[in-house]
């Protein structure tokens, strides 16, 4: 690096090295280094759901090269792992399995909703079994449109991520707080998906529903027509 | 477009061949636009087992539920379960159907004629509540049990029903756009039976799950007094090809017995599917198996084209162009299976890059030509959506005749006869011959059992009649045989397309003009092509309306995988992962 680009990147921090110093001295603030250690290291898990996994796959690959991140290290266990990328549908029948695996994550942990399913049920969201976006269960950090995204918007997205980890601060983020981080409670599989958060608001709605087969989204003002 | 019907009989009045030698329990269908025979409930057994023994077809293609529903009184009210069977040595389709009320929808089960018919019957118990008597393992299999309901009966609505069918009217009143969820009290995608209470709730589905694993691990258990080991594979695993799971009961390191879980992605295709208008389908087809869009889109079109005839014939260079398009997607998916069998075999993402590097030139001409990498959408009712671009031919010319037969004997140099491959693959998950058609088993799985079957020989749609090519098969049945039977089909395909470019004619590409809307006539039709994974069938049923009555997906690799359990028993554990590898299984197909 050459001494002009030095100073101002690096050297943030309010101080004025002096001219002499500044091929071997650099000053800057813990956060800087902490976040550069760590958006240069996002460890992916390696968890497909469905076609964006694929095109994750081919980014990993030799033509997109996720490596030029330091994105390449794929870990198949979520204990290893920094960032879940939710690449496809998230069915009901697949979301307690979602949670518990972002549950088992250590901290810092990321969530990017690849795709218009992950990030709102895509085409499939008026599937019975579709959960319309996983940001109902889990906190997402990064959207990335498209169905399915292409590499290069993956990697765009992944950039995006870079740049949130760069604003992070480590005397803010939630994981170096005092308090716990509670765990997201498990939804579970009933006559529909539970989610034990809901509880109160499923009891109420199931107490006051009328005909049993009518849909629960059936609005007030009844524009749908019968068949 | 080929005739698929040898049994129908002119509509004359003499008595069919079935009719004959079933008097009284079979009776034509009379209705318009269908075909096959409707059999008595109570014969139903009796007629299967003489159709396989006596008339000898012997491949149960697709048994599939369709629901007959009107609110009126005197409307039509059954369920029917469709039936529909080849015989392996090639030829047209026969078709039987039973109707059976809807509040009592009992049918025999034919799993013990044809194992094959062992999922596809839990499919029609999990979304149409029929009951299959007989049936050894009737749980719900892509949903849950305890889920409430059985979806796609015509009467059950799901939690975001806005209107029965597309497009919708509604979708922008007052010119305000809504989100369905704002109206859902929880705002989410639920529902629940009156009066339920989440409090305290248990989970019934995954008990009913390792009851059943235990029970046909049975007479394991009782020979040898040893403690077992239930280990579960899945839905999150590396190997598991997606979200796949298997719950694997051991004896040691030997497997005694194994259930697949699926439904992880049950994206509700056919429903939706039922909502939506012919042409919305097109795109939905792409995200089945999303590895070789191109095929789902030609089974849908063939299927479509059926049933509305004459009138969506495509022309000359349209028909090419499928071929072509089609037999890309053949070797991009095969190289893809390969890549990751290799994965699975220990070999981490180095063969899988290097097939990954050819796949993605393929994937650049679908770009080029259709607009996107994996989604292309690119068939229509009648032809394909636009022509190929310029300069694209010479492309397509040079990498079939020079790089990718180039690539792929390197492949094949550098891992057929490697000494892992071969003593993980060979004698591992042999099926045989009779097994693979009594399973149902499609496409490689059958080809690698020395079964030649091959939809484009046996019973040929498009133009494959015109090309010379050999149907690849192999004698023993393993995961060696499945791995080698890939690398034949790409050669094949590769020879296809070589003759498929030589002759391929300028003109136009759509047959007529291409339109938003189709009209289809009432009737059935069942359309199937020799995808990358095996046979891929489309049950569509058209009410004349501009939706589908029914639209079904025959999935090859959900039917492949009814004979999992039969290649892994009394394997190692470390073979599942590769037996699965073998079947070469996408979870959007899977699932549906």
């Amino acid at each position: 690096m050459t001494e002009k680009t030095v100073t101002p990147t690096v050297n943030s921090a309010g101080y004025d090295v002096p001219p002499e110093l500044r091929q071997s001295v650099a000053i800057t603030t813990l956060d800087k280094i902490w976040n550069m250690g760590r958006r240069y290291s996002v460890w992916p898990m390696m968890f497909g759901l469905a076609c964006c996994a694929i095109e994750m796959i081919c980014t990993a690959a030799s033509r997109y090269d996720l490596a030029r991140f330091g994105m390449e290290v794929m870990r198949p266990s979520p204990r290893q792992s920094d960032l879940m990328i939710v690449s496809g549908t998230v069915t009901k029948k697949m979301i307690p399995q979602i949670v518990r695996l972002y549950n088992q994550m250590p901290e810092p942990k990321y969530v990017m909703a690849m795709g218009a399913c992950a990030s709102g049920g895509g085409p499939f969201k008026e599937g019975y079994n579709v959960v319309s976006g996983v940001d109902q269960y889990i906190p997402v950090d990064v959207y990335v449109p498209g169905c399915p995204p292409t590499p290069q918007a993956l990697l765009h997205g992944l950039m995006k991520l870079q740049e949130k980890i760069d604003r992070e601060s480590i005397t803010k983020v939630r994981w170096y707080q005092k308090d716990e981080i509670p765990a997201i409670p498990v939804p579970i599989l009933g006559p529909d998906i539970i989610d034990p958060r809901d509880n109160a608001a499923i009891r109420e709605m199931a107490s006051r529903k009328a005909a049993p087969a009518a849909p629960a989204a059936q609005p007030e003002t009844a524009e749908a027509p019968a068949a | 477009m080929s005739e698929q019907t040898p049994v129908k009989e002119a509509p004359a009045n003499p008595p069919t061949e079935l009719e004959k030698r079933f008097p009284g329990a079979v009776k034509r269908d009379e209705r318009a636009g269908y075909e096959g025979h409707i059999v008595e409930v109570a014969k139903l057994h009796e007629v299967a087992a003489a159709i396989r023994d006596e008339m000898g077809y012997d491949f149960l293609s697709s048994v599939t539920a369709v629901d007959y529903y009107s609110e009126a009184p005197e409307g039509e009210n059954f369920i029917e379960v469709v039936y529909h069977l080849y015989k392996s040595t090639g030829g047209g389709a026969l078709v039987y159907r039973v109707q059976v009320p809807r509040d009592d929808a009992v049918v025999p089960s034919l799993v013990d004629l044809y194992p094959g018919a062992d999922f596809q019957e839990r499919e029609a118990w999990d979304l149409y509540g029929v009951k299959f008597e007989g049936h050894p393992d009737l749980r719900r299999i892509l949903l849950w049990e305890g889920f409430a309901g059985h979806p796609m009966r015509k009467d059950w609505k799901e939690p975001y029903f806005e209107e029965d069918v597309k497009p919708f009217k509604n979708r922008w009143p007052e010119g305000q756009v809504y989100r369905i969820e704002d109206r859902n009290p929880v705002g989410k995608n639920v529902s629940y039976p009156q009066g339920f209470d989440p409090e305290g709730f248990q989970e019934t589905d995954d008990p009913r799950m390792y009851e059943s694993l235990e029970r046909s691990s049975q007479d394991f258990v009782e020979r040898i007094d040893t403690e077992q080991v239930v280990v579960n594979l899945g839905p999150q695993h590396p190997s598991t090809h997606g979200v796949f799971r298997m719950a694997v009961r051991m004896h040691g390191e030997t497997i005694v017995g194994l259930k697949p879980v699926m439904g992880y992605l049950h994206r509700n295709h056919e429903q939706i599917g039922e909502r939506n208008t012919w042409t919305m389908n097109m795109p939905f087809t792409d995200r089945l198996d999303y590895l070789s869009s191109m095929s789902n889109n030609f089974g849908y079109a063939l299927a479509v084209e059926k049933l509305i005839g004459e009138k969506a014939a495509p022309p000359e260079r349209a028909e090419y162009i499928r071929v072509i398009m089609a037999e890309l997607t053949r070797i991009s998916n095969h190289l893809w299976a390969i890549g990751f069998l290799l994965n699975d075999l220990g070999a981490f993402f180095t063969p899988a890059l290097y097939a990954i590097e050819e796949r993605e030139l393929i994937l650049d001409i679908f770009e080029a030509t259709a607009g996107s990498r994996m989604m292309c959408n690119y068939f229509r009712f009648g032809g394909v959506a636009r022509d190929l671009p310029e300069g694209i031919l010479p492309k397509i010319k040079d990498l079939v005749t020079d790089r990718l037969p180039r690539k792929v004997e390197e492949l094949d140099l550098y891992l057929s006869a490697n000494e892992l491959v071969r003593s993980r693959g060979e004698g591992v998950g042999v099926i045989t011959p009779e097994e693979a058609i009594a399973f149902s088993a499609a496409g490689p799985v059958l080809r690698a059992s020395g079964v030649p079957y091959d939809v484009r020989r046996a019973d040929p749609y498009s133009i494959y009649d015109r090309f010379k090519f050999d149907v690849t098969v192999r004698q023993h049945g393993d995961v060696y045989d499945r791995y080698m039977i890939r690398i034949d089909e790409i050669y094949q395909s590769l020879s296809i397309l070589r003759q498929a470019l030589k002759d391929i004619p300028e003109g136009e590409i759509m047959n007529g003009k291409n339109p938003y809307q189709v009209r289809v006539p009432a009737g059935e039709s069942y359309g199937r092509v020799e995808g990358p994974k095996g046979e891929l069938g489309f049950y569509i049923v058209s009410t004349g309306k501009a939706n589908p009555h029914r639209y079904h997906v025959r999935a090859p690799s959900f039917i492949n995988l009814t004979i999992l359990e039969k290649m892994c028993v009394g394997q190692k554990i470390a073979d599942v992962v590769v037996n699965l590898g073998s079947i070469d299984i996408v979870l959007g197909e899977v699932d549906r």
